[in-house]
């Protein structure tokens, strides 16, 4: 995790908030390094971390988490970690039986033109509910009573692979809906999920989801890209959005905008046209 | 806000991702609850875990059933969110299921059903498109749009009544913790934003390698420089009569074949 991060933020891993969902935005730019930061985040917090990975292996994720001091190998042999990795598992759907429930089993029935006719709540194929059932049995809570984690945490990399490979919109928003109402809701929960923002305004299925997402967040972080282009020392602007805070203040401050610079081991953050570059 | 509490019929909520509009539902909902019906449709409005609890025909089914069951009397209907309802139901659907809400409401009512009936759908503004959004408006009788400046949201209600011009007002408003409203009078007058507080104060001229300063000679001859372009009237002359200067430049001209060469001066009727 990235200690300036937290401290913009205001936020530990000892003192992290319940029942929350973050949403992670890039526009412009490649927003991963977010991801990474919350995992090694609520894997410090000590809370059972379901983490589903459709973009990169598993490989990939302990790289970055070794060098930002958390172990993926080891959180997923003590039961820390349930890791879905979606690029191996994707082609065991096609191996598979098909009456065998799988996670990503919407890879297979998925149609090329979805029929508008079909209401949502009657059952068919193209929606995510194996996926929400992986993520609630996952995220289950221990039968011995006794809490050996903190508090479940979904983490999703990312949603809009989900809108490549033919599920809809409002199929993706249901699956975060039933995540949100389990693991937010009923067990105390927070959920972290990164959407791209390709800024193509004829892309309604993704605009459908970012703003639906960003609606039902508490908390919006948007990395983009520098509006003059790409530049050495400055690579990318932080937006953070709290859209309920917890405490209301006379003075709302619930929009706060930084520049970051990411480095090996860390990202660092200054106000705008404030990089140590540059002064 | 107690003229929003004195409408009927279909209220928007029209809020954005900036500006969110739960709060203010819930607040008009704690000011309306007489006695407070809830219906759970959060917890699993697809039916996903097939428990047999859930109400037949869906989310659709659940408002068309609510009417049917309440007593006559002024009614209060709260949705969070009409936005969810109208990405999984056609519009037509929505608003059919909504207009016959109020008319079953007014056959079971002793008065019309603009007495009635007051129905609260929250609308997020960025997801549908304008069709939608018309068909909805033209079904309200009241929209109230969320925004705000300088930290403090602000509510723009458009109100339709039969016969009447529709009438806009603005109102300034916060909701506290305990979800009751509190209304200011008007804009916030401090109109500067604060500064940050993350900002460091940081003099940027301070470590350069280079000097911005100007001495004092050197701002007297800055100031005392005529422009190269600021014509005054003595250079206007001196350029177009070049006066008597026997060293001057000339120019040798060999014209070639295609050349018309006219003796007569172009400029010969200007009068300079």
């Amino acid at each position: 995790m990235f200690p300036e991060l937290n401290n913009l933020l205001n936020t530990t891993p000892d003192r992290a908030e319940q029942g929350k969902l973050t949403l992670l935005c890039d526009a412009n730019t490649d927003g991963s390094f977010l991801v990474h930061h919350f995992l090694s985040f609520y894997l410090k917090a000590n809370c059972k971390v379901c983490f589903v990975a459709l973009i990169q292996s598993f490989s990939h994720y302990n790289i970055v988490g070794q060098k930002l001091g958390v172990s993926l190998t080891v959180a997923r042999e003590c039961g820390q970690l349930v890791f879905l990795e979606g690029l191996k598992s994707s082609v065991d759907v096609f191996f598979r039986a098909q009456a065998e429930p799988h996670p990503l089993q919407f890879l297979r029935s998925v149609s090329l033109q979805p029929s508008p006719e079909v209401h949502a709540w009657e059952a068919n194929a193209e929606n995510l509910q194996p996926l929400y059932e992986f993520v609630r049995e996952a995220l289950k809570p221990v039968d011995d009573g006794e809490a050996a984690w903190r508090c479940p945490v979904l983490l999703v990399d990312d949603l809009s692979v989900l809108l490549s490979l033919g599920m809809g919109a409002v199929a993706v928003l249901d699956f975060i809906h039933y995540c949100r109402a389990t693991v937010c809701w009923e067990r105390k929960g927070n959920i972290v999920a990164l959407v791209h923002d390709s800024g193509d305004t004829e892309d309604e299925e993704n605009n459908i989801l970012l703003n639906g997402l960003s609606h039902q967040s508490h908390l919006i972080l948007r990395a983009e890209g520098l509006a003059t282009g790409f530049c050495r020392d400055v690579h990318g602007q932080l937006r953070i959005l709290w859209r309920t805070p917890s405490q209301p203040t006379t003075q709302r401050d619930w929009s706060l905008t930084y520049q970051y610079k990411i480095q090996d081991k860390s990202v660092s953050f200054f106000a705008k046209g404030m990089s140590p570059a540059v002064l | 806000m107690e003229s929003v509490l004195a409408l009927r019929g279909l209220v928007l909520l029209r809020d954005s991702v900036e500006w969110e509009g739960r709060s203010l539902l819930k607040a008009l909902i704690k000011k309306a609850a007489l006695g407070l019906v809830y219906y759970d449709l959060f917890r699993d409005p697809l039916n996903w875990a097939q428990t047999g609890e859930a109400l037949p025909g869906g989310p659709l089914g659940a408002l068309q059933a609510m009417c049917e069951r309440t007593d006559p009397g002024p009614v209060t209907v709260a949705l969070d969110s009409l936005s969810w309802l109208l990405l999984r139901l056609p519009c037509a659907a929505l608003c059919q299921a909504l207009c016959a809400m109020s008319r079953q409401h007014a056959c079971r009512g002793g008065g019309p059903a603009a007495e009635q009936l007051c129905v609260l759908g929250l609308l997020h503004r960025e997801l549908h498109g304008p069709g939608p959004m018309g068909a909805l408006s033209s079904l309200a009788q009241a929209e109230v749009t969320l925004s705000g400046t300088a930290g403090q949201a602000s509510a723009h209600m458009l109100r339709r009544r039969p016969r009447q011009r529709p009438t806009l007002e603005t109102l300034w408003f916060s909701v506290l913790p305990d979800l009751s409203l509190d209304l200011q009078g008007g804009p916030p007058l401090e109109s500067q934003p604060h500064p940050d507080p993350h900002t460091p104060q940081v003099d940027p001229a301070s470590h350069l390698t280079f000097n911005l300063h100007l001495s004092k000679r050197e701002r007297e001859a800055k100031d005392s420089l005529t422009l190269p372009f600021q014509f005054s009237s003595e250079k206007q002359q001196a350029l177009l009569r070049p006066g008597p200067s026997p060293a001057t430049s000339r120019i040798f001209y060999e014209p070639d074949a295609f050349d018309d060469l006219d003796p007569e001066d172009p400029d010969g009727d200007l009068d300079v």
